[in-house]
């Protein structure tokens, strides 16, 4: 039974690093841009989220639907103001401009918010669990994967059902024929980013509830959205959530058989399945 | 009559100027604070990390995010080498080479399968790997780290020889003999570097660089080549490793593999210098020490002030402050590039 126990609790914390993930695979997939500073952005709107609550006294989930907008629009501008620029065949640019990005966050939320560990309060909810006969789970960690589920349908339907994600679909295949079709390329990657963020914002909601966090978190989020990304191949959003379940799994039942061996399965995991399936589960994009 | 030559003047002075520097430098400790040395060992092998990334980025196409694996894991072989074989520290660096050596092998077996950005990624899953594992190896202190013992530090070779020739204490002398093992090391990078690049080796690099299909229609062997420079960049930075921590006689596996000081502050330095030449990294180095002096008190003030000027400098000079200079005034202190020599032709330019 403690093994059910513990695949159910890997494959909820799965759900999470798929939160990381999606957002990163949004991007990756429209544009082939590798966005170093995604998890910095996470803490970054973690500690936008926790603002709202402190200082305004918002409930967090109010606070992060006002956060949302703010990161919609935070998005939009990075991708106008520079990374459309550094966009192209050289893929080290944009590589190098992230890099820095990631640089700059970290120390400008370490100067403004101290290196002091912080954690939104979400009240009752924290603590509580639901029993499901078999195995007994956290109501967050079950929010966490339901809200994951939920971003991939939305981001899904986005995608397949809309001029936007037609767009979007067609920037991606050809950004040169889109641009004849009257599409704005430049245009498009703003809002996807844009869109990338409001995703970010989501993770960041669940990162800030469920542990705790500080300015430095960032790399290694990203690590693992990273891993969950390319274990379940390019461009496809369902494979992004396999990947993180993936990892939430390795982690767990390393976890369980020595606690200092929990972040290590997970990337063995990960080298794993890159020796036997190099480019992902699921690829659906050819890059 | 016609002759292919990479010989300009400006590489004959660059020549000429070297070998007075490395001169200069060697003689330094007889008349330098013990401060000054340990600035420019820091310096020194500062500039040979960020030559050995620029050779892979720059030169390989190689990004890689995961340096720190080498550089930990050549520190982790040298206290190895010292505390459990006994050897004496100064040749226990050459066992941080060896290990740099190794973890390459399985490093580019993984990554070389992932493409461009993807690249970089598993390298650095690869570093941390392999630093979660070396924070399980409980006899050089696990995650907590351990420091040379005292016999072997003050027993290392040279010690009591410069000591007495400086008329210095143990400690200083040890930081002297550290300073000209950098030296050496960065003139070997260096001019290693620089020899690559003009052999045959070099020009399928570049090529493969520019254009990776393009290179192998022409009989250029890719892959091969990508693990001959990876690997050598592997065993070199295991090298700086193994020296930067016989020099600060501690190691923590937090300390050993980490991201911002061996691959952020490197890349910084090769980007704001210039990615893709030899000067780059020299000028970079020289930047972000002036920059790390200027705003040591403000702390992180610094970082974000070196994200930005990186971003900056992306956006506006992607080929550096180098390349900038360089494409203004057609020098090039380090040339590389193939030209024709010969009579000039009558009515041509």
């Amino acid at each position: 039974m403690i093994w059910v126990d513990i695949i159910v609790q890997g494959i909820l914390l799965g759900g999470l690093y798929a939160l990381f993930a999606a957002g990163l695979s949004l991007v990756f997939g429209i544009m082939r841009l590798v966005n170093l500073a995604h998890g910095d952005l996470i803490v970054f709107a973690a500690y936008l989220i926790l603002v709202g609550v402190s200082l305004l006294g918002l409930s967090p989930w109010i606070a992060a639907l006002v956060a949302a907008p703010v990161m919609f629009g935070a998005g939009w501008l990075l991708q106008s103001l520079v990374l459309n620029r550094v966009l192209g065949k050289d893929i080290l640019p944009p590589l190098l401009v992230t890099f820095g990005l990631s640089v700059v966050i970290q120390n400008g939320l370490l100067e403004t918010f101290s290196a002091d560990s912080r954690r939104i309060p979400a009240g009752r909810l924290e603590g509580a669990s639901l029993d499901l006969g078999v195995v007994t789970v956290g109501v967050m960690p079950l929010l966490t994967f339901a809200s994951a589920v939920a971003v991939i349908l939305a981001l899904n339907a986005i995608f397949y059902r809309t001029a936007l994600g037609r767009a979007f679909r067609a920037t991606s295949d050809d950004a040169v024929t889109a641009g004849l079709m009257g599409i704005e390329p430049n245009r498009v990657f703003a809002i996807a980013t844009g869109l990338a963020m409001v995703v970010v914002t989501v993770a960041a909601l669940y990162l800030g509830i469920r542990a705790n966090f500080d300015p430095s978190i960032g790399p290694a989020r990203l690590i693992y959205a990273f891993e969950a990304v390319i274990i379940g191949g390019l461009g496809s959003l369902w494979g992004t959530l396999a990947g993180g379940i993936i990892i939430g799994v390795a982690q767990t039942v390393g976890a369980a058989v020595n606690p200092e061996w929990q972040i290590l399965a997970g990337h063995v995991a990960f080298l794993a399945v890159l020796l036997v399936r190099p480019r992902g589960l699921f690829p659906r994009a050819v890059d | 009559m016609y002759r292919l030559t990479t010989r300009t003047r400006a590489g004959t002075v660059t020549a000429v100027a070297v070998l007075v520097l490395v001169a200069v430098g060697i003689a330094m400790p007889a008349f330098a604070s013990r401060s000054l040395i340990q600035d420019l060992f820091f310096i020194l092998t500062m500039l040979a990390l960020a030559q050995l990334w620029n050779l892979l980025a720059g030169y390989g196409g190689l990004v890689s995010v995961g340096q720190q694996a080498f550089v930990g894991i050549g520190a982790y072989a040298m206290f190895a080498g010292v505390i459990l074989l006994g050897w004496n520290p100064v040749a226990a660096i050459l066992l941080g080479g060896l290990a740099g050596l190794v973890l390459a092998v399985p490093t580019a077996f993984i990554a070389f399968r992932l493409q461009g950005a993807y690249f970089a990624i598993g390298t650095w899953v690869m570093a941390e790997v392999t630093r979660l594992l070396v924070a399980q190896w409980k006899t050089l202190g696990g995650g907590t780290g351990t420091s040379l013992p005292r016999s072997a530090t003050s027993g290392i070779l040279g010690v009591e020889t410069v000591g007495a020739l400086f008329g210095v204490r143990d400690a200083a002398a040890r930081d002297i003999i550290a300073y000209w093992l950098a030296l050496g090391l960065v003139v070997v990078v260096t001019g290693g570097i620089y020899w690559l690049l003009r052999s045959r080796l070099g020009l399928a690099l570049l090529a493969i660089r520019d254009n990776t299909e393009a290179a192998q229609s022409v009989g250029v062997s890719a892959g091969r080549l990508k693990w001959t420079v990876f690997l050598l960049a592997a065993a070199a930075t295991g090298l700086v490793g193994g020296l930067v921590f016989m020099q600060t006689a501690r190691i923590s596996p937090d300390a050993a593999f980490a991201l911002t000081d061996w691959t952020a502050y490197v890349i910084f330095i090769v980007v704001i210098g210039g990615i893709g030449t030899i000067e780059g990294p020299i000028l970079g180095v020289l930047v972000f020490f002036a920059l790390r002096t200027t705003l040591a008190d403000y702390g992180s003030w610094y970082l974000m002030t070196l994200g930005l000027i990186a971003i900056a400098v992306m956006l506006f000079a992607p080929k550096g402050l180098w390349g900038a200079i360089s494409s203004r005034s057609g020098v090039h202190l380090f040339p590389v590039r193939r030209r024709l020599a010969g009579p000039r032709i009558e009515g041509g330019n």
